[in-house]
């Protein structure tokens, strides 16, 4: 993302213009990145060796009945003229119809990209609890056992197959000691309590004051947040580990130690205040891959967001949700970008 | 996906050592709860549905005019919601009596109006299975004439020609003859689609259940219906839910969240079938494994060849390996349970006498030829032993392994030498099979009907042909079946088909349920037996 120089500096304008002036920028920005992607989507989709009208028909269909789906598709028309019939139903918010599942796009992205955001969020947050001051730690105690330490649980959180781990997870966690509950957002019985408000069943319980059923979901998420959480801590905790060893290093540490001051001064407040910046952009995009969803643990956890959703549509030459998918992706990337711009802002007063 | 297959395996096995059965937590007694792969869901619309998991939903929310019970499969088509039927002389027209007193789930009574609604929206919408209905001379034309409701009570349908009464009841058997509501659907019209787009997440029946929701790839929760003539069924809920991972499924199954995994490879079954509370089902389906010759290459139409080719495959030695569980020996077209199906199993190994037929056929060192099989695992295992043993008689065999597309591209243009593959059937009436495996009504190249194996294997077959259509209109029951199996017979001895096996599915399934059936090779699952 970037910000565009604006043009009109220097001139003396009101703050009020300069904030328009600034959103009509970030609005066209998102405007040509979305324009860009759909593009792009469209005609990787288009050129792809699975044929959408056999995945509605099926192999057997009579060459009328392929046909007429042929035509209801629109495929004989020229791809440009497609790619523009689609592109003025998004502008509607109309995504069309999904062939795999029947509903509306919209409403199967409603369906699962809540429950990829919950898992993320939950993920994320763990990640920056933990990874956060561990890196920091690692990066304090440079060469103890403790940095030792720190970077073989990264290493170990980079490396482990997702399916592997959550798999084992699922064995002793939940076949073995029956602590969690198993795959699935809920158990069977609770499902469909809850008025959905939101689609995260986490949320959606609380509001409804329904503990039963937000002890079951947390029960039923912990095992999977956890695992993306590993996985996010074991990056954040790597970066901010490095991004603090470079403050470390520089000499107006030196120059605070002098001072006299705490330890806990020099590290937090001097430090840690220098890295913030850097380290927003590290968890913005963690957190974005996570909200693109794990297609693996998706599968293992029967977790039924977007990232299998997207997967799975492919495969079957959907081109509907794979587009609608990828837009909702793209979207959350473009406006997770401007959300730590925004930070950046709050952050660092240096920032325009 | 071997690499990730072969790790879960590891993982599976390397905890399996210390599995301690942990207490056990139950589904409630009036639920049922099932693992399944159901992301091949579309549409839930009778008229338009075709897959298995939709197939199974279809059967438990849409009664039919005739149907096959649960409890005795073999026993063939019986009323459902036609009490009787009679046929007219010329065999053409059948009127059916409508049961009295039935009701939707919606509480409109069933009436013959809305059986012939149902089958003219299946005939004018025209989708993917209307050709079962089709092949009887149905149009959207002369559905007003040909498919109609007389009275309240009575319904009549008459076909262009006359056919065996068992062929077209049969077919209405099929999730196409499901009948539907008309009042409900007509309410949900939009521009003249009767429906189609509202029936596609939405039913409107009389069978068992009512669709209580479906998320795709996610869950279908079916409610039982008070309404349903049958009497309202003991699983007041029963929830099936998408799980894409066997080792998952097994785990939910042993720790009792689910009553019934449907998807279990052959290593979780033998391991939950070692577990106290769990029992393992085996249900023969419909599907085939078989080769076929090409009779357009100059050595594989020669007959003896053809034999010796069928008594050099380990039928066996792969059905005990790597096939155990999942395939059971089957040598004929039709599948175990269909009208007129025979066990005879004439053909084993046997490579001797293979090598004398080859000499009598002029090929006493064997020649080469070339099999082409889709990039699936079990085929290609298939094609392996095949190529072993076609070996040992001097037939040295190429493996050419391809897409789905690929080789089925080639072969439908008749240029493959053997193709390897499986055959599933349509229609719940043998000639979904003796339609393809022993009808060739035109073998030019220009005739192109590449829908029919016989073709596609340019085996040209008048005689057989005759015989597979006068099936086709024999109208006593019995008699019909002794044709096919006359037919089927001729079939295994003189055909360029080797059929070799037929599909069972494996189910692992929590002690205290009962009376679940899964629909066999000729129908789907049925819930409305079940009892806990």
């Amino acid at each position: 993302m970037t910000t565009v120089s604006n043009p009109t500096k220097g001139r003396r304008r009101s703050p009020f213009y300069r904030f328009a002036i600034k959103t009509l920028q970030t609005l066209a920005t998102i405007a040509v990145t979305m324009l860009g992607l759909l593009f792009v989507t469209f005609f990787i989709g288009r050129v792809m060796p699975v044929d959408p009208v056999l995945s509605i028909v099926g192999e057997r269909a009579s060459k009328e009945i392929y046909d007429n789906a042929y035509r209801a598709l629109g495929l004989d028309k020229p791809l440009i003229v497609q790619f523009f019939y689609y592109l003025r139903d998004v502008v509607q918010g109309d995504f069309g119809t999904s062939l795999r599942t029947g509903f509306p796009v919209i409403n199967d992205i409603k369906r699962v990209f809540p429950a990829t955001m919950e898992l993320a969020t939950i993920g994320t947050i763990m990640g920056v609890v933990i990874g956060v001051p561990l890196g920091v730690l690692a990066a304090v105690k440079r060469g103890t056992w403790i940095d030792q330490v720190a970077r073989v649980v990264a290493l170990i959180g980079y490396s482990m197959p997702v399916f592997w781990i959550g798999l084992i997870g699922l064995l002793v966690f939940y076949g073995i000691l029956g602590w969690i509950g198993g795959p699935g957002r809920l158990d069977i019985f609770y499902e469909d309590l809850v008025p959905q408000v939101t689609g995260m069943i986490l949320i959606d319980s609380a509001l409804d004051g329904n503990w039963e059923v937000f002890r079951n979901a947390f029960s039923h998420i912990v095992l999977p947040a956890s695992l993306l959480g590993y996985y996010s801590l074991a990056y954040i905790s790597r970066m901010t580990r490095s991004f603090m060893l470079e403050q470390l290093g520089s000499e107006y540490i030196t120059t605070a130690r002098v001072k006299g001051l705490s330890e806990w001064n020099v590290i937090w407040k001097h430090a840690f205040a220098n890295i913030k910046v850097p380290l927003i952009t590290v968890i913005a995009l963690s957190y974005a891959g996570l909200l693109e969803g794990s297609v693996l643990t998706e599968i293992i956890f029967s977790w039924p967001g977007i990232g299998s959703y997207i997967t799975t549509s492919l495969l079957s030459a959907d081109m509907n949700a794979v587009m609608g998918g990828t837009v909702v992706v793209g979207l959350v990337f473009v406006l997770l970008n401007i959300f730590a711009e925004l930070l950046y802002k709050f952050f660092d007063p240096r920032a325009t | 996906m071997k690499l990730r297959s072969m790790m879960i395996g590891a993982a599976v096995a390397a905890v399996a050592g210390m599995t301690v059965v942990p207490a056990i937590a139950a589904t409630p007694a009036n639920m049922l709860v099932i693992a399944n792969r159901i992301d091949d869901i579309t549409t839930l619309d009778p008229a338009e549905s075709f897959e298995f998991a939709g197939s199974d939903v279809a059967r438990n929310i849409y009664s039919r005019l005739v149907n096959f019970d649960p409890k005795d499969l073999n026993a063939g088509y019986g009323p459902d919601l036609a009490e009787s039927w009679t046929v007219s002389e010329d065999g053409k027209t059948i009127t059916f009596k409508m049961r009295p007193g039935v009701k939707f789930a919606s509480g409109n009574p069933v009436t013959a109006k809305d059986a012939e609604y149902s089958l003219r929206r299946a005939i004018i919408l025209n989708k993917t299975p209307s050709f079962i209905l089709t092949q009887f001379g149905f149009t959207p034309e002369n559905v007003n004439e040909t498919i109609k409701a007389l009275d309240d009570s009575t319904f009549q349908i008459t076909t262009d020609q006359r056919y065996a009464t068992s062929f077209v009841l049969n077919c209405l058997t099929a999730t196409i003859g499901g009948i539907v509501d008309s009042k409900v659907v007509m309410e949900h019209e939009v521009n003249g689609d009767m429906g189609n787009e509202w029936l596609r997440t939405n039913t409107a029946g009389s069978g068992a259940y009512t669709l209580g929701s479906w998320k795709p790839n996610e869950s279908v929760t079916l409610i039982a219906n008070p309404n349903f003539y049958q009497g309202e069924p003991a699983m007041k809920r029963v929830v099936v839910r998408h799980v894409q991972e066997s080792a998952t499924q097994r785990l939910m199954l042993e720790r009792g969240d689910i009553d019934v995994a449907r998807n279990l490879n052959p290593e979780d079954i033998a391991a939950v079938a070692a577990e106290d509370g769990i029992a393992v089902d085996s249900e023969l389906r419909g599907r085939l494994m078989y080769i076929s010759m090409n009779q357009k290459n100059p050595i594989l139409s020669n007959p003896k060849v053809v034999e010796a080719i069928k008594y050099l495959i380990d039928y066996k030695g792969m059905q005990d390996s790597f096939l155990r569980g999942q395939y059971t020996i089957h040598q004929a077209f039709l599948p175990a349970t269909y009208l007129g199906a025979i066990d005879d199993t004439p053909y084993s190994l046997n490579v001797e006498k293979a090598k004398a037929l080859l000499a009598e056929a002029g090929y006493p060192d064997g020649f080469e030829a070339n099999i082409i099989v889709r990039e699936a695992q079990e085929r290609i295992e298939i094609a392996q032993s095949l190529q072993n043993t076609f070996a040992q008689a001097g037939i040295k065999i190429n493996i050419t392994v391809g897409t789905a597309k690929q080789i089925l591209g080639e072969y439908r243009a008749r240029k493959h030498d053997i193709y390897l593959g499986a055959w599933g059937p349509d229609y719940p009436d043998p000639n979904t099979n003796a339609g393809t495996f022993a009808i060739n009504p035109d073998n030019s190249d220009e005739a192109g009907l590449t829908g029919i194996l016989a073709w596609r294997n340019a085996w040209d077959i008048p005689e057989m042909t005759k015989e597979t259509l006068a099936a086709v209109v024999e109208n006593d029951r019995d008699v019909r079946a002794q044709m096919y199996e006359k037919i089927q017979r001729e079939h295994q001895a003189t055909s360029p088909f080797a059929i070799m096996y037929q599909k069972i599915e494996q189910t692992g399934r929590a002690e205290n349920v009962h009376g679940l059936n899964l629909g066999g090779a000729i129908t789907a699952v049925s819930y409305w037996n079940v009892t806990k």
